[in-house]
């Protein structure tokens, strides 16, 4: 029973990891109908950058996030700009292609400057730790940390998209391009910031990533990058709370499977699950079921 | 225009012969290939290997006699390169090779140099496919399977907790090698292994794997696998509570070099290696200071491998009276002679050496364990 309890925990720990992942995909994917398969390139400048904040500067922790989030913000602006802009009029599968060239691209950026040596990221909370049932049950600071970001994290995006104007356009623009331009909404603005705040959320989650599991190598944000956009596709992509239910049942699902059925099996069952769910509900858990137009 | 060239070549003929007849007045050197990475993401292991040859020909150089001129090829971890690198060495006059590093290079030259009959010993490529089916190529190190035996064996025959938990990485063939070895040897030595769990290269949590081998109440957790994923599950047990008796391989050789990474956390490891950096005998601390001296780093395992290779090589050489005029098949031959036969024993920085035809290398490992983030030999 602790044991399952444990599992459980570090379930939902891995998944509020992959739920903020899959919040920056799933707000992306709604508002400017692409897949930013670079997101997860953008988490681990987010973490090292952070890192060499504290390592090298010898920054506090806040501080590190705080620019990270500046850095990856920029970095999201700028990727927006110069890639994915001059592509807008063009078929959704140039611009898919041209976001896995931006991730490459990143990840060799990143091999250039950081080297392919991986280094070790201290974890930026140095809170204790809960111990429970006599301490067979130790819930780390980083858990607890994760799992307060992530919904904090979803409150904040759902006021900011349902009460803020700038959030009202980013509906509209969601909703129809063309009419939302009509009516005086500057679109090119809205997905720039709709980058800007999809880039911030990656450099906490590569802050958070990397406090839970150290290692920070060139190829850190790959497979969790990968494991979020299934995720959100799992909880219903461009639906904020989707993403947040599908990157938790993820995490859960993994731990559990490896601890009960088989380790060899973890992300093979992870995918299985995938494939299962878009079989019976194609428009994801939370998604909302589209008609095609003939 | 016509002149000038001739007149080039005149002056570089004249060069080459002054340069000829310059090695003809020194004294009667072999001439050995070091092939390894110098560059690219394997060019530590490679850099290692090429500083610790280097250490063990100025020695010999130093004492007079027979000398020993090393040709350096850098093969960046590829094989193709690594033939390049191999028929280039052989071009400027190499009888035998020190090499090479990686597994993969090593496979591919060992077969060519297998075809040409030149004479193969590789410092640090452990896998069995390295050496078998070639009677001309042979090891400094121990092959992977070797470490898994010889692991069990280390624990059961040093009083070290027998309950034993393992985790491995399955897609590796490395760690998988060392595993099922281990797992063999452990039923018969005594070892009651209570937890088996896996990863692959993507995995990013171990928290799985660590509570299996808590709750499975493993007092010892058996790593044969590098060392990054070995830093995760050390702070994922340290997260937990869970302090057993960590015990390594030579992957985790590198653990204490990962930039930022809390050396505590390792404190208490322990790892099988057949050499270690401050073992206080007289022949580890000569080569240990020269080795500060021309780098400014402690030597790692792969640059007295090399060190002992040189060694192993210059003392068959010897021995058989090879000198700078035998032809490389010719000393190919009376290498495999001195190395096969049961009197030829090296003594090296890496421990006690024989050979027998298969190629691999017999000698005892001995366990390190990390104190106040250090290797210090343990004494058990």
């Amino acid at each position: 029973m602790v044991s399952f309890l444990r599992f459980l925990i570090n379930g939902i720990s891995l998944g509020s990891v992959y739920a903020v992942i899959a919040l920056g995909y799933t707000m992306v994917y709604g508002i400017a109908k692409m897949l930013n398969f670079a997101h997860g390139d953008v988490i681990m400048v987010g973490a090292y950058i952070s890192y060499c904040a504290m390592q090298y500067m010898g920054l506090p922790p806040i501080v590190s996030v705080l620019a990270a989030m500046v850095v990856c913000t920029a970095l999201g602006v700028i990727i927006e700009g110069l890639a994915y802009r001059p592509l807008r009029q063009a078929a959704s599968l140039s611009v898919l292609i041209t976001a896995i060239g931006v991730s490459y691209f990143l990840q060799n950026v990143a091999l250039l400057i950081w080297g392919s040596n991986p280094k070790n990221f201290n974890s930026v909370f140095s809170v204790g730790a809960i111990r429970l049932f006599g301490g067979e049950l130790v819930i780390t600071s980083e858990t607890m940390l994760t799992i307060a970001a992530n919904i904090v994290i979803m409150i904040a995006l759902t006021l900011f998209t349902g009460r803020t104007k700038m959030g009202k356009a980013m509906r509209a623009v969601s909703e129809d391009k063309g009419a939302a331009e009509l009516m005086g909404i500057n679109v090119n603005r809205t997905i720039s910031m709709t980058f800007a705040i999809g880039s911030a959320l990656a450099a906490i989650a590569g802050v958070l990533l990397c406090s839970a599991y150290p290692t920070l190598q060139p190829t850190t944000g790959s497979m969790p990058g990968i494991k979020a956009f299934t995720a959100a596709v799992f909880g219903g992509i461009g639906s904020i709370p989707g993403a947040m239910i599908g990157g938790l049942l993820l995490g859960v699902i993994e731990i559990l499977g490896k601890a009960y059925i088989s380790t060899e099996l973890g992300d093979a069952l992870v995918f299985a699950m995938l494939i299962i769910v878009l079989l019976f509900k194609p428009a994801g858990l939370m998604g909302k079921p589209m008609r095609e137009k003939v | 225009m016509k002149n000038t060239k001739k007149i080039l070549a005149v002056i570089l003929v004249m060069a080459m012969a002054m340069a000829m007849s310059s090695f003809a007045l020194a004294e009667d050197a072999i001439t050995i290939a070091v092939i390894g990475p110098f560059t690219g993401a394997a060019a530590i292991y490679g850099n290692s290997c090429r500083y610790g040859a280097q250490i063990a020909a100025e020695e010999i150089n130093a004492q007079g006699g027979l000398q020993v001129k090393l040709i350096e090829g850098d093969d960046v971890h590829d094989p193709e390169k690594s033939i390049n690198a191999y028929n280039n060495a052989l071009d400027n006059g190499a009888q035998m090779v020190d090499g090479c590093t990686t597994t993969t290079p090593c496979i591919a030259v060992g077969a060519q140099a297998n075809e040409d009959r030149v004479f193969m010993l590789t410092p640090s490529a452990s896998s069995e496919d390295v050496v078998n089916g070639k009677d001309n190529v042979f090891q400094v190190c121990f092959t992977d399977p070797a470490q898994g035996a010889a692991s069990a064996e280390y624990i059961s025959g040093h009083g070290l907790p027998t309950k034993v938990a393992i985790i491995y990485n399955n897609a590796d063939a490395y760690s998988t090698g060392i595993y099922q070895t281990f797992k063999e040897k452990a039923g018969e030595v005594g070892i009651e292994v209570v937890s088996e769990t896996t990863f692959t290269d993507e995995t990013t949590d171990f928290s799985v794997q660590v509570t299996a081998a808590k709750d499975a109440g493993a007092e010892l957790v058996f790593l044969p696998i590098y060392y990054t994923p070995a830093s995760m599950i050390l702070q994922t047990a340290k997260g937990m509570e869970y302090a057993p008796v960590w015990f390594g391989v030579d992957g985790m050789d590198g653990i204490l070099t990962i930039e930022g990474f809390d050396t505590s956390l390792a404190e208490g490891v322990m790892l099988l290696t057949p050499f270690s950096a401050d073992a206080q005998d007289e022949q580890t601390v000569n080569f240990v200071t020269k080795y500060k001296e021309l780098t400014g780093e402690i030597p790692n395992q792969f640059a007295a491998d090399s060190y002992d290779a040189i060694y192993a090589l210059y003392t068959a050489s010897v021995n058989a009276g090879i000198d700078g005029s035998t032809s490389p098949e010719d000393a190919c031959e009376l290498l495999i002679g001195q190395f096969t036969s049961p009197d030829f024993k090296i003594e090296g920085v890496t421990g006690t050496m024989t050979w027998d035809a298969s190629g691999m290398v017999t000698k005892t490992p001995t366990a390190v364990v990390i104190e106040n983030g250090v290797y210090v030999g343990f004494n058990g």
